[in-house]
């Protein structure tokens, strides 16, 4: 449980710049996700504060304490990494106790047992503790790996996409049980995914990395309904924000260049004619996908809408975003 | 017809086990002589045609530990009987036993110099191939190489140059001194075998454990080692064989008490007549040793146990 910071933090690796002067602050008992497509710099931040790589600029601190030349050891950091790296030559049940026997931690078997036991049971895993970690699945070497980290009580937690390869049932219940831990344990979290659902429901913050830099840093519903660019605009919301020329619906402001719609800001039934091309029903949604003056348009109607393809539908915006030519939002 | 890429016919299989045993037969074939030959008799040992059917007798074993005199009647009456199976062996050849030979020592000599230069390959090499593999060591690549061109020319090439080196440095006929040589030839070999071994262990594995509370030697030494004992084994097995079975820097460098068994071995026949039992003798017992030690390092010869946990 503590405050991380990230102050100018810049990582080159030969040539590619991963890191690109970051600075934020995760605050005590945040669950923050960093969110961006592959190589946006996700897993290096993670790194630094792990003290896996150094920063070649810039400082990290985790609870006030400055973390240059700490070793991760003497962080104080649990991490689960995207590639599991269970331990091949011990059993679940070794891999799991790995970190309580460590020089720093020397936990009593008693608690050791105890906290396995629950860690297992918990991640559902407790009829494989004496298996061999490579005569796992992949979920369920995910899981041990997430266990691994669990079984701490670490200053700071750090997750690299821990569950990717889960399905998508002991997914969703993994979320809300992560997320209950978190809250429960009031511990710093910081997760890497790029899976939009996970950080809407779990993160009290997100951070938006692209190319190396953090483009915007805050509560998943300001990134959401406040982005500070296209690109951040388009990293939340199913279906994707659709952005058109900002002058094809007229009372542009001035400098616009593009307009942003999220399926929310098109009113339908009102305003000017679209034509249906095709219409996916999700079940508890219907996707519309339009046409509108040469540009395609994709938005969300009733669930038991009568519209099929061919048909016409007057769309208006509303309250949209106006983007400037380098892709940032007009206020 | 049915056809699987992972089964193959029956046919196949019957010539592929013929292959096997015929192999088998040529490569154990002289290691079966020499174990039949170390028990026959002197002149069974010469017989020609070879005696595949022969009665069995220790005389070899008994010729190979002790040194003989060729009795004379006065000897024998100062003796008296013989008091040992043994001695009556070396009676019945008509010699009697003047005391044990030297082969006993060659041979201590030989599990001190071949394990200990083993073992100091081991811890030496899989530092540096730790190093090589893990850290960015400046003129690594340089350095692999030089360390490889070690082994391009026959060691015996500098034997002149390492002899004077032994003489000035009092490392002659040392155990120390054959140790280090051996240690020295070997370890380019450890060198590349063990960074190969090492590479192919995701280093991910480390970083979980630094993680895990770990610093950097107790990984090497719980995740690491752990992992790469597959390679340890198979590379102290080629040292072992190596600084067992060397026999030029042996009889260049060593005379009385560092002498390891391979110079020592010839020297059996000339005691005596073309003591070919005793010879054979010798070498039988010379092979237990490695055979031992490649036994109990199989389980570890088998690959393939430790990968697969890290998600590529």
């Amino acid at each position: 449980m503590a405050e991380v910071t990230l102050t100018g933090i810049t990582k080159r690796y030969g040539n590619d710049v991963a890191l690109n002067d970051v600075t934020m602050t995760v605050p005590d008992g945040s669950f923050v996700v960093l969110l961006g497509p592959t190589g946006a710099g996700k897993t290096t931040t993670l790194r630094m504060v792990s003290g896996l790589d150094t920063p070649d600029l810039g400082t990290v601190t985790i609870g006030g304490r400055d973390m240059a030349g700490l070793m991760p050891a003497q962080r104080d950091v649990a991490m689960v990494f995207q590639q599991y790296s269970l331990y091949p030559h011990l059993t679940v049940r070794q891999n799991l106790e790995f970190p309580l026997k460590s020089p720093i931690l020397k936990t009593s078997q008693k608690e050791i047992d105890r906290k396995v036991g629950e860690v297992g049971e918990m991640l559902q895993i407790s009829h494989k503790l004496d298996n061999k970690a490579t005569a796992l699945s992949g979920g369920e070497m995910q899981r041990v790996s997430i266990g691994r980290a669990l079984v701490r009580d670490p200053a700071v937690f750090l997750m690299d996409e821990p569950l990717s390869s889960l399905d998508a049932k002991l997914r969703a219940d993994l979320r809300v049980e992560l997320k209950s831990i978190q809250a429960d344990s009031g511990a710093t979290l910081l997760y890497v995914t790029h899976d939009q659902i996970e950080a809407m429901t779990m993160a009290t913050h997100v951070g938006v990395l692209d190319k190396g830099r953090l483009v915007q840093f805050g509560p998943p519903r300001e990134i959401y309904e406040q982005p500070v660019s296209i690109y951040a605009a388009s990293r939340l919301g199913q279906p994707r924000i659709n952005v058109l020329p900002a002058e094809v619906f007229g009372g542009a402001p001035e400098g616009a260049r593009t307009i942003g719609l999220r399926p929310e800001q098109i009113r339908q039934g009102d305003g000017e004619e679209s034509r249906v091309e095709r219409v996916e029903r999700l079940g508890d949604q219907t996707r519309l996908h339009l046409r509108f003056k040469s540009h395609d348009i994709v938005t969300v109607t009733d669930a038991h809408t009568e519209l099929k393809p061919g048909d016409r539908v007057k769309i208006r915006p509303e309250k949209p975003f106006y983007f400037d030519a380098s892709g940032a939002r007009l206020a | 017809m049915s056809y699987s890429i992972t089964e193959p016919g029956k046919g196949i299989k019957w010539v592929a086990g013929i292959l096997v045993v015929c192999y088998a037969l040529i490569t154990i074939a002289p290691l079966l002589w020499i174990i039949a030959t170390g028990f026959k008799s002197g002149p069974d040992s010469i017989a020609y045609p070879p005696k595949v059917v022969f009665e069995p007798t220790l005389e070899g074993y008994v010729n190979l530990f002790t040194d003989r005199t060729r009795a004379t009647s006065d000897m024998l009456e100062a003796a008296g009987p013989p008091e040992t199976w043994y001695e009556q062996i070396a009676r019945d050849q008509g010699t009697v036993i003047t005391g044990a030979s030297r082969y006993g020592e060659r041979f201590l000599n030989s599990i001190i110099i071949g394990f200990g230069s083993t073992a100091l390959c081991m811890i030496l090499g899989t530092a540096a191939a730790y190093a090589f593999s893990r850290f960015r060591v400046p003129l690594k690549d340089d350095l692999l190489f030089f360390i490889l061109s070690t082994r391009m020319m026959p060691p015996i090439a500098v034997a002149i140059p390492i002899f004077l080196m032994f003489r000035n440095l009092g490392l002659n006929d040392t155990h120390l001194g054959m140790i280090l040589l051996y240690t020295a030839v070997n370890l380019s070999l450890s060198v590349w075998l063990l960074k190969g071994f090492i590479d192919e262990i995701p280093v991910e594995y480390e970083e979980a454990a630094l993680i895990d509370g770990y610093t950097r030697f107790q990984a090497f030494y719980k995740v690491v080692l752990p992992q790469a004992a597959t390679g340890i084994a198979s590379t102290a097995i080629f040292c072992l064989i190596f600084a067992w079975n060397e026999y030029a820097f042996a009889v260049l460098l060593t005379s009385g008490t560092a002498q390891t068994a391979p110079p020592f071995i010839p020297t059996i026949i000339g005691t005596s007549g073309k003591d070919w039992p005793a010879v054979a003798a010798g070498a039988t017992i010379f092979l237990v040793p490695v055979m031992i030690f490649t036994i109990l390092l199989r389980k570890h010869l088998l690959r393939g146990i430790t990968f697969g946990a890290v998600r590529k």
